[in-house]
């Protein structure tokens, strides 16, 4: 599973970050950066729900 | 077919819905949701919008650039008369953008705004909600928690991140005094928007001037950088920054302590692990959401939400209180339960609109109920709760007074 990015949609809201600090970070422009591209146990489920919530589907988990 | 049109209105519901009770969501939300999530209503002009109730459903209205927020255009649905006309007068506020426009406004402006940036203002909330702390008990009992600490507090964290001297905020508490207060009338709420304009155009040339280290002045030295300085789009980021950081924060302290002073064995909970008050504070922004009145659209072509077809033209409203109640996705959504995961909750909005301030308002409620409840343990109403007087008439939901003592 790999986490992709998308800064065209990104809105800067944070709630990657607020969801999971270990996985998700801002940029100084306050868009998303990923620090963990292919979470595994645990981080799996958090990567989710930050895809659930990104308010711009900005982000997304896909099969490799 | 005059009359079969005034017959068609007659049964439509009138939109806005009033809450009636503090704590349950008024039951006709509730039946549209189960009966049927897109429903129409008539607005207080006549005009008609679809009302959508169901959490997918609204997350979609939110999220779909074919539902256009820009009020500038002449169809928009009016749901606060006049409202719309007074939004005119200014620089649009980025809320009212579209697409690309939208996108060039917020951009520059989301980084003042990042977990990070805002995590870094919390010893300085923490000051500032001592301060008022501090004066507070240095007053007569009881007071008024509203006037004397939870409208103060983030009105003097958002002056200082827009880098207003201290006698601005206090300026811009007074005039927003007669803004929020029920009596103002039309011809008021313009004259004091008019004068919170002229402020802010001062503001942004004091700025340009004499620059600080502050978001007004980042965003100056950044349109500079880019070709031009664009006056009166600060002035309109500047009221917009105040406006909506200043009284919904208000509103959710207000409510917050009113829940845990009237349900202790929720305040027992936060008391007994500081680390559950974020929790808790989503769950409160999820069970009164506030600005239930906010979400307005406009269809710019066809489209179809949940199976339902909206076509071009038409209004929806997004019902995000309604959202926050639906079953399908919230477990006993009625119950105010700090152990649940609210997170995605749509109290802050949805799509590329969605508050950009919310991280700093999380915030300031998390500093505010630890603070609060440890520095006041014997914090209690100073009148029966029900001789509360909520605002159930006001665009964003809340307490007009909250009497305490201690």
């Amino acid at each position: 599973m790999k986490l992709e990015k998308n800064h065209d949609r990104c809105i800067g809201a944070g709630q990657c970050v607020l969801t999971e600090p270990r996985i998700f970070d801002q940029d100084d422009r306050g868009l998303v950066s990923v620090l963990v591209e292919r979470p595994q146990g645990a981080d799996v489920a958090a990567a989710r729900k930050a895809v659930y919530i990104c308010p711009a589907k900005a982000l997304s988990l896909v099969e490799e | 077919m005059a009359n079969a049109d005034i017959d068609e209105t007659n049964e439509l519901v009138s939109f806005p819905i009033q809450r009636t009770c503090p704590f349950a969501i008024p039951p006709v939300y509730t039946k549209f949701r189960e009966e049927s999530p897109i429903s129409q209503v008539v607005l207080p002009d006549g005009g008609k919008a679809w009302l959508v109730t169901k959490y997918d459903d609204v997350r979609a209205v939110m999220a779909n650039p074919k539902l256009s927020s820009d009020r500038r255009a002449p169809d928009f649905p009016v749901v606060v008369p006049g409202q719309n006309a007074a939004l005119a007068k200014h620089a649009p506020f980025m809320i009212i953008l579209d697409g690309a426009e939208h996108a060039a406004a917020r951009r520059p402006v989301i980084s003042e705004f990042s977990v990070r940036r805002v995590a870094a203002m919390k010893p300085r909330i923490q000051e500032i909600v001592d301060g008022y702390i501090d004066e507070m008990l240095k007053l007569p009992k009881p007071v008024d928690l509203n006037q004397v600490f939870s409208l103060p507090v983030p009105s003097l964290v958002v002056s200082e991140i827009l880098g207003m001297p201290y006698e601005g905020h206090e300026y811009f508490m007074e005039l927003a005094e007669i803004l929020l207060r029920r009596t103002t009338d039309e011809q008021g709420r313009i004259a004091v928007s008019v004068e919170l304009r002229k402020y802010m155009d001062k503001l942004v040339e004091e700025k340009i001037n004499n620059p600080g280290d502050d978001l007004l002045s980042r965003q100056i030295e950044l349109q500079r950088q880019e070709g031009g300085i664009d006056r009166p789009a600060l002035a309109s980021l500047c009221l917009l920054v105040l406006l909506a950081g200043h009284e919904t924060t208000a509103n959710m302290i207000n409510l917050g302590v009113f829940s845990m002073l009237t349900k202790p064995e929720l305040l027992a909970e936060i008391k007994a692990d500081p680390s559950k008050t974020p929790k808790a504070v989503d769950e409160l922004l999820r069970f009164y959401t506030i600005p239930d009145f906010g979400a307005h659209r406009l269809a710019l072509d066809d489209v179809e939400i949940g199976g339902f077809l909206i076509r071009k033209g038409e209004a929806v409203i997004a019902s995000t209180f309604a959202a926050n109640r639906d079953p399908a996705v919230f477990d006993d959504p009625e119950e105010l339960d700090f152990g649940r995961d609210a997170r995605h909750h749509v109290a802050f909005g949805y799509g590329p609109h969605q508050c950009l301030g919310q991280n700093l308002g999380r915030l300031e409620l998390q500093v505010v109920f630890d603070t609060l409840f440890r520095r006041l343990p014997d914090l209690r109403l100073a009148v029966p709760e029900e001789e509360l007087s909520f605002k159930s008439d006001a665009l964003v939901y809340g307490l007009y007074e909250l009497p305490v003592t201690w």
